[in-house]
């Protein structure tokens, strides 16, 4: 859904230049924390960490809100530049693409060097550690990604509708999460509530871009024509025109099928 | 609209290197220039040869200043299109330099330096290390200004046929050559046994066809793929031959000669773009990087799609093309880089059938406009020396991180955002700009920031199995 549009890569690699970004400013802080401090007291390294990441988290949030900042400025842009005074791609889209770029950063800074140490020889959890790491660090991974994804729909559209709530939603997931993982290797306790929030996340972000309980239905019973399934889906009723065109339910987005 | 669309040729920095044979191996760098982006500009009113395409001279003038308002608009519309043809190469080309990095470990083994860098980095005390690496960029570094004042010197008093020879050797060496020891190394790393006469067979056969693509006609792609090795392999050369901290500084030290050649006013660069402005020619095909071919596009009186000016660079043209702007095309966007290859194949069997009525007596032009010296060109270009550049800085990255490949993706990153900002201001200031300077900078800031703020953070992070 992305790489066809050229402006979408654009916008996704730049969503994963603010994460990174991010993470360095924090790492630049936790590491003049380390610096500043015994590195021989583990507690407090451990503190240390911890504080690193709860740093780093708001930190992530805080440069989400930057980048969509520099996305509205974009948007106008588009628009003027445009010639039917619409811009080519709508904010909704833009969150969509800036949550990917920030879960695919996030999730490959996360589980890279994990996936090119499992090429080489080794055991796992051989120390007496847990044994299934990668597999938790991979679920763990992918849950991430997803979270960013949704969570990026969520806080663009707090943002546009200056529903803050909404926003700070966001970042106390986001703090659930990271701190879930602290709970780590105790994987039940990281990885059920994660999994439970991404569900939450999900389905708040599908109801946000339109899309309605009706529509699953529609789109899981419509077997036939998966077209017109995916239309349903994506909260479009036919509408009355003729040529096979669709209308979203609140009035806009008309799609033209066919023609 | 009437689109005049002439073309600016930029040109490139050579940097050019003698092949001195040392005791390892003969190194020869090729001619890798810099690069300057080329956004499809209108020419004024300074080329009689735009009228060959048949409009007469005072509609000219009128679509002149019309199109000035809207020459900006198609330019950032465009924009982004250019981005994504810009990012596929140089991701490629990056591609290639890290897998074969990480894989062939004869690029990473220290086998000497080269004649350029003549001393060692093996010192006992930081300061000397220091100090030797300044000198190794410094002479680098002038060896560079002195083949790009000469390339200059050269093309300004039309010493083509020099030019011309010193490219063909570099590429012959290029591709035959290196091309030889990477083949030779890749199968040492597999373990795959091969005779010299498949070999030969192989490597004479990517050779010459290389040769072909690059200095006179080949499919597009081809070309492309062929530029995006030999740049490749050039980098693999320079992660291989220059030592640690001596890279770091020529890459930081390259960037800032790139911003002042490019855009001073005696800058080497920039004489060198201007002077091919004035003789309406391109630069070297060798040593640029298109995203599009030169081809021919025919003017039509009203038509509301893009049209374009018939033109082709008869010297350096790999395809002639005759490309109709299709009226039901929908996606002018697409600004013929598409178009333009579907046309590679239809070049000259069917024009006519689809072109409406008003453009036939156009169409009678092509015969004429095979010979005028109008390149027309709406893509991109970059240099081959950038490639290079941003190939060594990511080589070097995943070669001799401690962070490995999280270094590797921050600079990877941080090199196509450098790269955008760059297209970005190319289509604000719509003229040659050095790529180096805003890629370098991030991909350098990047480099070192992750290697030492965040991968130590990470690690931690990793083994806790904290998520941030």
């Amino acid at each position: 859904t992305i790489a066809r549009d050229p402006l979408r890569i654009i916008i996704l690699i730049a969503g994963a230049f603010f994460w990174l970004v991010s993470l360095l400013l924090s790492s630049l802080i936790w590491f003049i924390a380390v610096k500043a401090s015994d590195p021989n007291d583990e507690p407090l390294q451990k503190g240390l960490l911890i504080f690193g990441v709860m740093f780093s988290v708001l930190l992530q949030e805080a440069f989400r809100f930057l980048y969509y900042k520099l996305l509205r400025k974009a948007i106008e842009g588009l628009v003027a530049l445009s010639e039917d005074g619409c811009s080519p791609i709508s904010i909704q889209q833009m969150a969509y693409v800036a949550g990917v770029g920030f879960g695919l950063m996030s999730g490959a800074f996360s589980m890279i060097n994990l996936l090119a140490d499992a090429l080489g020889p080794g055991t796992v959890g051989i120390y007496g550690d847990s044994q299934l790491y990668f597999l938790t660090s991979a679920f763990m991974t992918m849950v991430l990604i997803f979270l960013h994804t949704f969570w990026g729909i969520l806080f663009f559209h707090g943002c546009e509708n200056r529903r803050w709530w909404e926003i700070a939603a966001v970042v106390v997931m986001h703090l659930a999460v990271s701190g879930s993982t602290f709970c780590n290797p105790l994987y039940v306790g990281s990885l059920v509530p994660s999994y439970m929030l991404m569900a939450i996340a999900a389905t708040w972000a599908y109801l946000l871009s339109g899309g309605s309980a009706q529509n699953v239905r529609r789109f899981l019973l419509c077997k036939s024509c998966s077209v017109t399934g995916t239309w349903y889906l994506a909260g479009l009723v036919p509408s009355g025109l003729p040529g096979r065109s669709w209308v979203s339910a609140g009035g806009h987005r008309v799609v033209s099928v066919g023609g | 609209m009437t689109e005049l669309s002439a073309h600016l040729p930029q040109f490139q920095h050579g940097q050019l290197t003698e092949n001195f044979p040392d005791n390892h191996l003969s190194n020869t760098n090729d001619n890798s220039e810099r690069r300057r982006h080329d956004n499809s500009e209108r020419r004024r009113n300074d080329n009689p040869e735009s009228e060959i395409n048949g409009q007469p001279q005072n509609n000219i003038q009128q679509v002149v200043e019309q199109d000035e308002e809207e020459d900006e608009e198609l330019t950032l519309k465009y924009g982004a299109k250019h981005v994504i043809m810009l990012f596929v190469p140089v991701t490629l080309c990056m591609v290639v330099v890290v897998a074969t990095i990480k894989s062939v470990s004869f690029y990473t083994r220290k086998d000497g330096q080269l004649i350029y860098t003549p001393f060692t980095e093996e010192t006992e005390t930081v300061g000397q290390r220091a100090l030797n690496s300044i000198l190794n960029a410094a002479i680098m570094i002038s060896v560079i200004i002195v083949m790009t004042i000469l390339l200059v010197v050269l093309y300004k008093y039309r010493c083509y046929k020099v030019i011309h020879g010193w490219l063909i050797i570099s590429s012959l060496l290029l591709l035959f050559f290196f091309s030889f020891i990477y083949l030779g190394e890749v199968f040492k790393t597999y373990n795959v046994a091969m005779d010299y006469i498949t070999l030969a067979l192989m490597i004479w056969n990517f050779g010459v066809v290389g040769m072909i693509c690059i200095h006179w006609k080949g499919p597009l792609r081809l070309q492309q793929a062929y530029l995006i090795m030999i740049s490749a392999l050039m980098a693999l050369v320079f992660i291989k031959y220059l030592p640690e901290w001596t890279a770091w500084l020529i890459l930081a030290v390259i960037s800032v000669y790139d911003l002042v050649a490019v855009l001073c006013p005696k800058g080497p660069l920039r004489m060198l773009v201007e002077t091919a402005q004035e003789r309406n020619e391109t630069l070297f095909p060798a040593l640029i990087y298109s995203s599009t071919m030169v081809w021919l596009v025919n003017m039509a009186e009203e038509d509301p799609e893009a049209q374009r000016k018939a033109s082709k660079n008869s010297t350096y043209d790999k395809q002639a093309l005759a490309n109709q702007a299709q009226n039901e095309d929908a996606e002018a966007d697409d600004g013929g880089f598409s178009r333009e290859w579907q046309q590679q194949r239809d070049s000259r069997i069917g024009p006519i059938e689809s072109t409406p009525e008003s453009r036939a007596a156009v169409q009678a032009l092509p015969s004429n406009s095979q010979t005028s010296e109008d390149p027309e060109e709406r893509g991109v270009k970059l240099g081959l020396g950038d490639f290079i550049f941003y190939s060594v800085l990511v080589g070097k990255a995943s070669a001799t991180a401690s962070g490995d490949w999280n270094t590797t993706l921050a600079c990877f990153v941080a090199i196509l955002i450098g790269l955008c900002l760059t297209l970005l201001l190319l289509a604000i200031f719509k003229k040659a700009l050095p790529a180096l300077p805003i890629s370098i900078t991030f991909g350098l800031v990047f480099y070192f920031a992750t290697d030492n703020l965040v991968q130590p953070f990470m690690d931690q992070l990793a083994f806790h199995q904290f998520y941030i």
